[in-house]
């Protein structure tokens, strides 16, 4: 089977929700659209033993093949991990919308047709080989997140949302477009396959950096890190599944797979190195330091969100350094790869449990102000046990998932201490600090999400519902998630085998042959007087030491001025942009036809008189001149006085009269030349001309200058001897210079052989070129139905204003 | 004679722009009728004017004047007719809208936006 087919199914199964909302109301719609996941899901699940052995499957679909573009789904332990996770978490949020939105009151229709649009363009991206069409998939994603977060489009902030995060990904997107052209310029291939497997001659191209940093800024917007991040809490305006899909678990980790993909190409790279682990170390602290000012839980969420992006993004950076060593030296940087892998794996499960379950405190209580809420353990237990293993794991504590990744991250990063290229060994010391710092915060705002919404005093009368626990549907989804955080801490090794392991392979290619050389073994305990266990000591001393304080040093975030900050940035780029763009066509643009025609005119004498000079176009040949003749020059000058009364005519009549005459000299000038056809059609159309003119004459207005100025009148005169002088030398240099051969002398030959005629401008027009003048009669039908509609019309609107009356 | 027409074209063209550029509207439809006789002019001498017959199959006539420009400016011809036609009549619907020919003020404002 062609499962290339299958990352088309959910756009497919969308094309049905409109129907099946209308004609089932009854049912809600989710419960059709769960099964498309759901089914995905288990027929990925074939994929892992495959990739278990470090096999790989391929699936084309050709597009533009003249262009080497094409739909080829590639998949090996990267692609079926994200594939999975996609179509995984993308069943749980579907189930748990079905009991959030409710069939009702919702716009159903469109909320399922974008999130299975989405589906289908994060399939694409991951699984796409060829790096067109991952970027097409890459700016779906962004259109359908754009579509989400707008999804309840009435409100002003979900408008401001939805566009923030559309003008910065796009951006983003564009950016990677430019880097991935670039790659397809140095490599000669669009394919990832190809690139990766001719990295080695791409190093050193003068291109390579500029690409790299093009790519990133596509990751970089897309996995919002810094400073790029600012898009992320505002897009919290879309509805609570939408960002427990989209922003914590899925969308936003684009990015990262996207670095991870890339890695085996620019891994050889200090500017990759250092861009990917700095800037992913810089938005981990960042984000953690920001998420305890936050007072929204969805905020808080967002900024976490953030801050383990950064996490596994800084990850990401530090794997690359593989390339760089070898020998004895690798075990210890074996680490950083398998760590971003199994990390990212553990934050989907926590961070898709948490975001439910600020849902459900939102959808259960009416609010999601972390000030107004408390003390809801006891009214919400289920929910209370959810988000306290969620919280846990988040934090890095034992039993949960998140502890094992946070070690290995803590390991990894000590190990940044031992690489000695790249001034690693100076600035290396850095590394482990800033983890730890942003570490202890990401502790405190684990505790501060879970504790001060459930634990503390009931603060009942500031609540705008009575609060309940939610239903049980709506749990299941958290519940599942959470099952999960607890069973992989016990089981690592097992999921390791099966999921992140291949997925190394694939993300350090030429490093391994098989995932059982990924040498790495989880383990929780690493002894009493490990760097880590030390490490962990103190983040929960200072962490716990913090979160009891908070109260006493929350406010210090206030000290902050809000015109001081990246959004501030954004909002005055988007203003200024807005203006200021407005200001500059409101300065070109006058709304006078003249104005556009100067311009035109400037640049066609300016370009055509350039390139006949620059391309030494400009030929006379006099031999081949036809010899001047004494009837020539009479019409010539009876034709130049014709102009000249045109040009000076006072009166209406004088100018039509003198129009008509040049028409009469053009005419003899056919005679002139032999051509008898010209001649009588030009004498026949222009006696109607001037009978038309004149028959319009009675309803024009008399020739007004209109105050044209000397100035005014300066300026065309320029721009119209500009002009005549540049048709004068195209004229002369057209006559001169024959580049290809005139098909006339076909035409004169084959005249009578094969239409059997002998006026060759006749047959020429009806025959050779019969469609031409096919279509000249439709001009002239078209002209005459609109100089009949203009009349008709008036003489309607008079009707219907006179009945007004 | 190339050359004197080319001067010929050129002034056509000079007339046919300085009129378009100008504020009233009946000059701008002159203009357009100037910029279509040079314009089938120009095409002539393009293909050279050195013919001695016209282009009609005769015995003992080898030297006929270029076809193909003249099949082209007969289109041409027409065409322009029908432009020149359709001007016209738009001229003379919008005199009547709007009371005026005077180019400057019809601009739009921003109601029009």
């Amino acid at each position: 089977m062609d499962f290339v087919l299958l990352i088309f199914l959910p756009v497919l199964a969308a094309l049905f929700v409109p129907f099946i909302f209308r004609k089932l109301k009854n049912v809600h719609t989710g419960w059709f659209v769960f099964f498309v996941p759901v089914l995905l899901f288990i027929y990925y699940l074939g994929f892992i033993r495959l990739t278990m052995d470090g096999e790989v499957a391929v699936s084309e679909l050709s597009w533009i093949p003249s262009l080497g573009i094409s739909f080829t789904a590639y998949i090996d332990g990267l692609s079926l991990l994200f594939s999975l996770l996609i179509t995984g978490i993308g069943a749980l949020v579907v189930l748990y919308s079905i009991f959030y939105l409710d069939k009702n009151r919702e716009k159903l229709n469109n909320f399922y047709v974008y999130l299975l649009m989405f589906m289908t363009a994060m399939l694409g991206i991951v699984q796409s080989d060829n790096v067109i069409s991952l970027y097409l998939f890459w700016e779906l994603t962004s259109i359908s997140s754009f579509l989400l977060i707008g999804y309840w489009f009435t409100k002003d902030r979900s408008r401001f949302g939805a566009l923030k995060s559309m003008m910065i990904t796009v951006f983003g997107g564009l950016m990677m477009l430019g880097g991935f052209v670039l790659l397809g310029i140095m490599g000669d291939t669009f394919s990832i396959r190809e690139l990766t497997a001719n990295a080695s001659t791409l190093v050193g191209h003068e291109y390579f950096t500029l690409a790299i940093v093009l790519v990133l800024l596509g990751a970089f917007t897309k996995s919002a890190q810094f400073p790029f991040y600012i898009w992320l809490p505002d897009a919290m305006e879309a509805p609570t599944p939408v960002s427990a899909y989209l922003h914590s678990a899925t969308m936003v980790k684009a990015g990262l797979y996207l670095v991870a993909r890339f890695t085996p190409i620019f891994a050889a790279s200090e500017v990759w190195i250092w861009l990917v682990t700095g800037i992913g170390l810089l938005t981990l602290f960042w984000g953690s330091f920001f998420a305890v000012k936050q007072t929204d839980l969805k905020a808080i969420l967002a900024f976490s969100t953030v801050s383990q992006l950064g996490l596994i993004m800084s990850l990401l950076g530090a794997s690359a350094i593989m390339y760089h060593v070898d020998g004895t030296d690798t075990a210890i940087f074996k680490f950083a790869a398998f760590a971003a892998i199994f990390h990212l794996l553990n934050h989907a499960t926590f961070k898709g449990s948490l975001f439910m379950i600020a849902g459900i405190v939102d959808h259960e209580t009416g609010t999601r102000d972390i000030r107004k809420l408390g003390g809801l353990m006891s009214i919400m237990p289920v929910s209370f046990t959810v988000a306290f293993i969620g919280s846990m794991s988040m934090a890095g504590l034992p039993p949960f998932n998140g502890f094992l990744s946070k070690e290995m991250f803590l390991t990894s990063m000590l190990a940044l201490r031992e690489f000695e290229l790249f001034n690693f060994a100076t600035w290396g010391m850095i590394f482990p600090i800033v983890a730890w710092i942003a570490s202890v915060f990401t502790f405190v705002y684990s505790f501060y999400f879970v504790f001060k919404t459930f634990a503390g005093k009931k603060k009942k009368e500031a609540l705008p519902l009575q609060p309940k626990e939610a239903p049980l549907g709506m749990l299941i989804s958290p519940v599942i998630l959470a099952t999960l955080v607890v069973v992989i801490f016990f089981i690592p090794n097992i999921i390791g085998d099966m999921l992140v392991k291949p997925a190394v392979l694939a993300m350090q290619q030429g490093l391994y042959t098989h995932p059982s050389e990924v040498a790495v073994h989880v383990s929780a305990w690493h002894g009493w007087s490990s760097p880590e266990f030390l490490m962990t000591l103190g983040i929960i001393g200072v962490g716990a030491l913090l979160f009891l304080t908070m109260s006493k040093w929350q406010k210090l975030y206030d000290i902050q001025p809000a015109y001081f900050s990246l959004n501030a940035l954004y909002d005055s780029f988007m203003i200024f942009g807005e203006s200021g763009m407005n200001r500059l066509s409101r300065f070109y643009m006058t709304g006078l036809i003249r104005t556009y025609l100067l311009y035109m005119f400037t640049f066609l004498v300016l370009l055509t008189t350039a390139v006949l000079f620059i391309k030494d176009a400009f030929v006379v040949d006099m031999d081949s001149f036809a010899p001047v003749s004494a009837y020539g020059i009479l019409t010539a000058i009876i034709l130049i006085l014709a102009v000249c009364m045109v040009l000076f005519a006072k009166t209406r009549l004088a100018a039509i009269i003198a129009l008509g005459g040049v028409g009469y000299s053009v005419a003899l000038f056919f005679v002139i030349y032999k051509a008898p056809d010209l001649a009588l059609t030009q004498l026949v159309i222009e006696t109607v001309s001037v009978a038309l003119f004149l028959l319009a004459f009675r309803h024009l207005p008399a020739l007004k200058n209109h105050g044209e100025s000397k100035g005014f009148r300066f300026g065309n005169f320029v721009i119209s001897l500009g002009v005549g002088i540049m048709v004068t030398l195209v004229a002369l240099s057209a006559h001169s210079q024959k580049l290809v051969p005139s098909i006339s002398q076909y035409y004169k030959d084959t005249v009578f052989t094969e239409a059997a005629g002998g006026n060759i401008v006749n047959v020429i027009l009806v025959d050779y070129r019969g469609f031409d003048t096919l279509f000249e009669i439709a001009v002239l039908a078209i002209a005459g139905i609109g100089v009949y509609s203009m009349i008709r019309l008036r003489l309607s609107r008079k009707e219907s204003s006179d009945e007004n009356k | 004679m190339e050359f004197v027409m080319a001067i010929i074209i050129g002034i056509l063209f000079m007339a046919a722009v300085y009129l378009i550029l100008s504020r009233s509207l009946l000059r701008i439809i002159l203009g357009t009728g100037l910029l279509s006789h040079g314009a089938h002019l120009l095409i002539l001498t393009m293909g050279g004017l050195g013919g001695t017959s016209p282009p009609v199959l005769a015995d003992g006539v080898t030297d006929y004047a270029d076809p193909l420009p003249q099949a082209l400016i007969l289109t041409a011809i027409v065409i322009s007719f029908g432009v020149t036609a359709f001007m016209l009549v738009l001229f003379y619907r919008t005199y009547g809208e709007h009371k005026t020919d005077n180019m400057s003020l019809m601009k739009g404002n921003d109601e029009h936006d």
